[in-house]
């Protein structure tokens, strides 16, 4: 046990908890104004059932039988049983020096806010009990397995893939449901005919600050230790962060002629997604050329959703899907073992050939297809029983009362 | 009696006010409106979408006053609001059928 390890994940942990509410924000300014508590409810409300869930069993599923390269964990750690202030009782984890309670606390956080993404793909019109199903269900079907594969020695790291963060077991995973959602949800009353711009951009960009701030602790903390990698992964999250809302304004100056503050907001953020599977594995200048080209990739992503003609509300495919495939393929080429001695293979950049250049794409394809097929299954069993959608009564009116009973402004 | 409306630029309004009030304009109401004449409204552009928003953000004007002093007023706001730009907006006369103080119940112009 390491104090100076246990004291940073510690911190991290509740960086990366504070994103879920930054994340609120950030979606909820770009809401209209009769949906905004709805929005901020369906992101808090992660907080409260995904935890609770954890506990009872995600966890274990996810990190139970750590090593195995294999599918999904066990029940060992179900209702939390031997999860505790000492260390874990793993074999795969040998290597942590912190408390295996504070390691669950930490994934938790992970597991709060990756369902929590999706929102924003159906915002205003998902039935608040049905996103209350949706999310717990998922969680269980596509989180446990997914972070098992890649984060518990599951079979993609046996494989040799690399994710440093959750670019495919946050942003990939999340992204794809969002698309399979939207697709079985339908599109908004009114889209794309009827303008429906955000209603608060200042709220937009506290939970951007928000995000950003968190992210530190999302990145540098999945270092789960206080070392060098830490180090380097809070540089070149800042770094790709930064960069990416450069590529981002750059490509708005040129094709609207104006570069907006939600451009800044949204390119910080693609940028941060797509570093998240690089953070620890990378140093040097990539940070600044893996942000920058998610920057520009993400906003021309845009257009996808008017190409596939879905409603992606708030753009989860264009920044956390594509994001989440830049960095997580951007890994192969730019992974530097000098950085991290886990990288076996470097990237291509580095002369290491394209093995793990493979593997990126094998793990980021199949991620991507197993949420998205899974979550397709669970939207249409939830729309044949109890339903996605809210009456077109109720979405005129808005999810804050018609779902919540309140209203978040005096008018 | 007359009633004197204007549409006029939301920057203007403080000088409109101080003017009508040096001309011995004793009263005044203020409101938000939104709408366009030969101003088009502007275009809003959110994650390359871009939105045309029609109606542009205005004050509307309005000041009670006797016959007499109508076109004086008129001529008073007009100059205050002017900046000689497309978009300084409107401003018109109506007749007033009746007007009354509601403290004290006086009528017409003793009640302007």
């Amino acid at each position: 046990m390491n104090a100076g390890d246990t004291g940073w994940v510690l911190v991290s942990t509740a960086l990366v908890l504070f994103m879920t509410p930054g994340l609120a924000l950030f979606y909820g300014g770009m809401v209209r104004g009769k949906h905004v508590l709805g929005m901020l409810m369906q992101n808090y409300f992660a907080m409260g059932i995904l935890a609770v869930l954890w506990a009872g069993v995600v966890f274990s599923l996810a990190f139970g039988n750590s090593g195995d390269g294999g599918w999904i964990g066990n029940l060992d750690f179900a209702f939390m049983r031997d999860v505790g202030i000492d260390k874990s009782p793993e074999a795969f984890f040998e290597f942590l020096t912190i408390p295996w309670v504070l390691f669950c606390a930490f994934q938790m956080t992970f597991a709060i806010i990756t369902p929590a993404l999706i929102t924003g793909a159906t915002a205003d019109r998902l039935k608040f009990s049905a996103y209350a199903v949706f999310i717990s269900v998922w969680l269980v079907l596509v989180y446990s397995p997914v972070a098992h594969w890649v984060f518990a020695g599951g079979w993609l790291a046996e494989m040799g893939a690399l994710d440093f963060a959750g670019g495919a077991v946050v942003h990939i995973n999340a992204g794809a449901a969002a698309l399979a959602l939207v697709l079985v949800l339908g599109k908004r009353i009114g889209y794309p005919g009827t303008p429906m711009p955000p209603h608060n951009l200042p709220m937009t960009m506290i939970g951007t600050g928000i995000l950003w701030f968190g992210w530190a602790g999302f990145n540098a903390g999945s270092a789960l230790a206080a070392n060098g990698v830490a180090a380097v992964a809070i540089m070149n999250t800042f770094l790709a962060a930064s960069a990416a809302m450069l590529g981002w304004l750059v490509v708005e100056k040129i094709r609207e002629g104006k570069a907006t503050t939600l451009g800044a907001a949204s390119g910080a953020v693609a940028g941060l997604v797509a570093i998240t599977p690089c953070a620890g594995f990378v140093g040097g200048m990539a940070p600044i050329y893996i942000g920058g080209f998610a920057g520009i990739v993400c906003c021309l992503a845009l257009s996808l959703k008017k190409l596939g003609k879905f409603d992606d509300s708030l753009d989860v495919v264009a920044v956390h899907l594509v994001g989440g495939l830049v960095g997580s393929i951007l890994l192969g080429f730019f992974a530097d073992a000098s950085i991290n001695s886990a990288v076996a293979h470097e990237g291509v950049f580095l002369g290491g050939g394209a093995e793990l250049l493979k593997d990126q794409i094998v793990a980021s394809v199949v991620t991507l297809a197993y949420s998205f097929v899974v979550t397709i299954v669970i939207a249409k069993i939830i729309d044949a029983t109890i339903g996605l959608r809210v009456s077109e009564a109720d979405e005129e009116e808005g999810l804050d009362l018609s779902q919540h009973a309140e209203t978040a402004y005096a008018s | 009696m007359k009633l004197v409306s204007a549409v006029v630029k939301p920057f203007k309004i403080d000088e409109l006010k101080d003017a009508l009030k040096e001309a011995g304009v004793r009263g005044m109401t203020v409101s938000e409106v939104d709408g366009f004449g030969r101003q088009a409204g502007h275009t809003e552009v959110y994650r390359g979408a871009e939105y045309t928003v029609d109606f542009v953000p205005k004050r509307k004007v309005e000041v009670l006053c006797t016959d007499e002093d109508a076109s004086r007023i008129a001529s008073v706001i007009a100059e205050a609001a002017r900046t000689g730009e497309i978009g300084d907006g409107k401003l018109w006369i109506l007749d007033v059928a009746g007007v009354m103080r509601l403290r004290t119940g006086e009528r017409d112009d003793d009640a302007i």
